[in-house]
């Protein structure tokens, strides 16, 4: 790791202002950021954290669905989403291990966008919206493509708002090693429709499997997906399985989630 | 009742309070005046030539106090290869150099060919990173595939080795002509290719070392992760840096863990004392985990076609093996013993076969050497073995438990002389594939599968007998086989003044237990309590020249020269005892902690016996020296041969592919057991090793020699939901023949008869599954595999 600077402003406004400098890097949970800098990566001259801000953290309802502090652990969410939303919180749940769940937050996540991370397919599954310090971004145009965000230079995230659904699960098939979905499948039903969404698989990132939602809006079981398939083209292909593999696997775990979600 | 002191105590481990309490010392944990940090310069490319290592920036660069390139090392000795292996044509292996810093040609990806010590860690790291930006090294084409490295003469790990080719190993050559008719007449033959996957060791404590040096006395000290520090020093010493042996003490603290890794000398402990000299101040270095991944010796990486004849009712006749074994890009301490004499006298298992030929050719490759992992070869030979014969049961739709007994030994064939080279002192094959079928409730199968199936999975058993050769080794029997060292072990028994006792021993514990169970041992034998003996490992300047630590050897070698040392402390005892009581030396005898008179109430406790030889007032000094202190060293007979029973059920998730390991079963015969409580974690951690390399563990580097696997984020190590609860037994005893105890290993069983037993459960579970077309699937025997193999 090389020598860095840190802040870590008290509000949503300081932290704005401390990432407007030269070389400075947003610092959520650090999950991703710290070992990228461990290994040096990552330099980054200055790390802001925005962990010390209070209006970033917790998790309650509000305008729209359950509002979750962009800085808020997995962790927290994990126990006080169950209430309200309890696949989201099952997810929350389900990322990494307990050291992870301690530090790592909803932002972070969903910032760094990571192709196989939990988060963002029950962002956009849920159609969530994402607050930002400047706006509000609707997840299905928040995600555009591999580690790559709507965010703009000097914009971070500061909370995700969830519409609750009637009914939803996540299942995911953990990569052996990292624990990352090697692919995870969210689905979440609304009074308007289903809405499937998928992570670990593609090639682009998060994306949402639109023949499943509209055979699951009619009929929302497994054996609606029977007729369906997947085409691998557009799967990441790599060391833990193949295109046609994952193909497999947003399938399968789509039915399972259905199942699941009862 | 259990016994709750001694021998056969489940004791828990005294080590334990300080590991689980912080309070172990590690190399990492010492912090020494004066001290500077090394960091290596490692290639980043698999093969190339250095043209130039430019040093001058960075010995320039603030807080570095030194730099080291290849050509500082030049002259030295190379870390030589521990067993010499001649070709089948009679001519020597081929052992290139192995050089502290590489020069010349860098070989792997993390291949070190310079270094920087510095007064921080970190403007160490800087300056080895500008010494990277600073040489030129021409990146020359990878050498990755064992078949290709072998078969293109122009492309060389070793310039002087044309065929990339170490050695090409028959064994044993004479019989290899009867092997092949055996095989030729035989009613039914069975084939099997099948890989041996690579893996990462991934101790928990990454190596790490520190080297001293006192320019006042001209002393060194290497403090470092090590299995065996006596070997270290010799090989320092004696091959590599021409330290004399006494000017060297190497300490080998609290180790955690090493599987084989830390049995070797790797060339950052030769430079940490080099840098250590000329600087006069301690040099430390800890390996990153990514320096792990790269450097740390791997384990198996065999590529094997097996061949097996037989008749149409499952009598094993012949058995035929052509290997491929990769050594990486040096030859590591042992890594030439692993596939050949570890391996191959390890192929006619615990049958009658009469036949049995082993080729083994092992191959330089661009990767990080491969050296023996627990187990060592016994785990190759046995997945070899006990897959190729599940396949011949499915082949003539044969009863894999009944094909098993018919070709087992029995227990009035011992001792029985294999057609490979070993000799079975004694065994009872039968009574643990009894005892494990019983375990495992072999005649319920049905009705758990039908379970299984009611939740949508297939369910499958598999079955592995393996038998293994460990308590590494006898001295005369290595040599003939291409030993350079012997492998007896040594122990010091040292009672005090007071009575308590400190024992010296060759072995090193880096995770075995030993400080409580070699106290048993000893407290069992004088009828003193444990809490009176100490035992002191892992610093050569306090033990006796022992051998280490591996091939699950400590008990049966170091634990026998430790009871024979004993045994001198006791006829000692006896001596002083006659003298006191005014009795004849014959009459006394020693029972509970007593030394009495026979047939009268005379005696004198242990302890007032041990004062009397330190304060000799009256004491027969005319006859016998003051003192009562003991050494032995103890050669092995023979091997000890450890085998058993392991059936391992299997639920397989047709959609996913994904396995998980339901229920471990798992026989063994170690012959006597000392601390059941040790050996059953010692069979855990062997069974997990087992299942994370049948189902998880791969190593995996692309065409251009870089290691795809060299994180956590890609090497996927067992974890806890990832086995079963183990049931384990070790009631199914036949004590080893030539050891006093009558032990024999168990620390790598667990690793060597766990992988088929996986295996042939998932081949039987897609079999009842209906997916009969899958013969076989290589480990690890991932989601995706199995997915693949159904849906191929």
């Amino acid at each position: 790791m090389h020598n860095f600077d840190f802040a870590k402003p008290s509000t949503i406004a300081e932290a704005a202002k401390a990432l407007a400098a030269d070389g400075a890097q947003a610092l959520s949970g650090g999950q991703t950021l710290i070992p990228t800098m461990k290994q040096r990566l990552a330099a980054p001259g200055v790390l802001v954290s925005l962990t010390g801000i209070a209006e970033m953290q917790g998790v309650c309802m509000g305008d729209g669905g359950l509002h979750i502090g962009a800085a808020t652990p997995h962790a927290v969410v994990a126990k006080e989403a169950k209430a309200h939303y309890p696949a989201l919180a099952a997810l929350a749940g389900g990322i990494g291990d307990p050291a992870v769940r301690s530090r790592g937050t909803i932002g972070g996540s969903i910032a760094n966008n990571d192709p196989a991370a939990c988060y963002p397919s029950a962002v956009l599954a849920s159609g969530a919206t994402v607050v930002t310090n400047k706006r509000k971004i609707a997840a299905d145009d928040y995600f555009q493509g591999l580690f790559t965000t709507a965010l703009e230079e000097g914009e971070f995230v500061t909370s995700v708002i969830f519409p609750i659904p009637s009914s939803a699960a996540y299942v995911k098939f953990n990569q052996p090693a990292s624990r990352f979905a090697l692919t995870g499948v969210f689905v979440a039903k609304y009074a308007d429709g289903v809405r499937v969404a998928v992570t670990g698989a593609g090639n682009d990132g998060v994306f949402r499997w639109k023949e499943a939602e509209a055979a699951l809006s009619g009929n929302f079981s497994a054996d609606a997906l029977s007729g369906l398939t997947v085409d691998p083209d557009g799967m990441i292909a790599d060391l833990h399985g193949s295109a046609a593999y994952r193909a497999n696997l947003v399938k399968v775990l789509t039915g399972r989630a259905v199942t699941a979600a009862g | 009742m259990p016994k709750d002191h001694g021998i056969g105590a489940s004791l828990k481990r005294r080590e334990d309070v300080r590991f689980l309490t912080g309070r172990g010392v590690y190399t990492d944990d010492m912090a020494l005046h004066g001290q500077t940090y090394a960091v290596f310069v490692r290639s980043t490319v698999a093969h190339g030539r250095i043209k130039s290592v430019n040093t001058a920036k960075a010995a320039a660069m603030p807080g570095v106090l030194a730099v080291f390139t290849g050509e500082d090392f030049k002259d030295v000795g190379g870390n030589p290869a521990g067993w010499l292996i001649n070709s089948r044509d009679g001519t020597p292996m081929r052992e290139p150099k192995r050089p502290v810093l590489a020069h010349g040609k860098v070989r792997h990806v993390g291949d070190a060919y310079a270094a920087v010590v510095a007064e921080t860690y970190a403007q160490a790291k800087d300056a080895a990173q500008q010494i990277a930006d600073d040489s030129v090294i021409e990146e020359l084409p990878a050498i990755v595939d064992m078949k290709a490295a072998v078969a293109d003469a122009s492309n060389r790990v070793h310039d002087e080795i044309p065929d990339n080719l170490c050695f090409d190993w028959g064994w044993i050559e004479d019989n290899r002509a009867a092997v092949d008719a055996a095989m030729q007449a035989a009613p039914h033959k069975v084939t099997l290719e099948l890989v041996n996957n690579r893996l990462v060791p991934n101790a928990m404590e990454p190596r790490a070392s520190i080297g001293e040096y006192n320019p006042g006395t001209g002393d060194y000290k290497l403090t470092t992760t090590s299995q065996n520090p006596h070997l270290t020093r010799l090989l320092v010493a004696a091959f590599v840096l021409g330290i004399p042996e006494n000017k060297l003490t190497v300490v080998a603290p609290d180790v955690g863990g090493g599987f084989g890794s830390k049995i070797y000398h790797y060339g950052e402990e030769a430079l940490v004392l080099a840098a250590a000299k000329k600087l006069a101040r301690p040099v430390r270095w800890t390996a990153e985990r990514s320096e792990s991944f790269l450097t740390d010796a791997h384990g198996r990486d065999h590529v094997t076609k097996i061949e097996l004849g037989c008749t149409k009712d499952g009598q094993i006749l012949a058995i035929r093996t052509e290997t491929l074994a990769n050594v990486g890009a040096y030859l590591s301490n042992f890594s030439t013993a692993t596939p050949t004499f570890l391996h191959g006298t390890l192929m006619a298992g615990p049958y009658k076969v009469p036949h049995v030929y082993v080729n083994v050719k092992t191959v330089f490759t661009n990767t990080a050497p491969v050296d023996a992992y627990r187990g060592a070869g016994r785990p190759e030979a046995t997945y070899s073995l006990e897959r190729i014969i599940d396949k011949m049961c499915r082949e003539l739709n044969l009863d894999p438990f009944e094909v098993r007994r018919k070709n087992l030994l029995t227990p009035d064939q011992f001792p029985y002389t294999t057609p490979v080279g070993l000799v079975y002192d004694t065994g009872n094959y039968q009574a643990t594939l009894d005892k494990a079928m019983a375990m495992a409730d072999v005649s319920g199968f049905a009705k758990r599968a039908a379970e299984s199936k009611a939740r949508g999975k297939l369910r499958g058993m598999g079955l592995s007998t393996w038998i293994e050769a460990c308590g590494i080794a006898p001295s005369h029997l290595v040599g003939i086989l291409g030993s350079r060292v012997g492998l007896y072990d040594a122990a010091t028994v040292r009672v005090n003044a007071t009575g308590n006792i400190s024992v010296m021993t060759g072995a090193h514990s880096h995770g075995q237990g030993h400080e409580t169970v070699f106290a048993q041992i000893v407290a069992e034998k004088l009828g003193i309590p444990e809490s009176s003996v100490e035992i002191v490992h892992g610093d050569t300047s306090k033990i006796p020249f022992g051998m280490g630590s591996y091939g699950s050897r400590s008990l049966a070698v170091c634990g026998t020269a430790m009871t024979k040392a004993v045994d001198k402390i006791i006829a000692k005892g006896k001596k002083i005892a006659a003298h006191m009581l005014e009795a004849s030396e014959g009459d006394i005898t020693f029972e509970d902690g007593k030394f009495q008179v026979a047939g009268t109430d005379k005696a004198k406790t242990f302890g007032e016996i041990a004062f009397s030889a330190y304060v000799p007032h009256n004491y027969p000094l005319e006859t016998l020296e003051p003192g009562l202190e003991e050494t032995a060293f103890y050669d092995p007979a023979n091997f000890t041969y450890p085998a058993g029973a392991y059936i391992c059920e299997v639920e397989v998730d047709e959609g996913t592919g994904k396995v998980d390991v339901v229920a471990f079963h798992c026989a063994d015969d170690f012959g006597n057991v000392m601390n059941p409580l040790i050996v059953e974690g010692q069979v855990h951690g062997g069974v997990g090793q087992g299942i994370g390399q049948a189902l998880l563990e791969f190593t995996t580097y692309d065409e251009n020699g870089q290691l795809l696997t060299g994180s956590y984020m890609d090497y996927p190590m067992p974890r806890a939901e990832d086995v079963p609860f183990y049931n384990v037994d070790y009631s199914c005893q036949t004590p080893c023949t030539h050891n006093p105890l009558g032990v024999k290993g168990c620390g790598e069983a667990g690793a060597i008869g766990s992988p088929p037993a996986v295996v042939n459960a998932v081949i039987d579970a897609l079999h009842r599954g209906g997916h009969t077309h899958v013969k076989h699937i290589d480990m690890p025997v991932s989601p995706s595999r199995v997915w693949s193999a159904i849906n191929g």
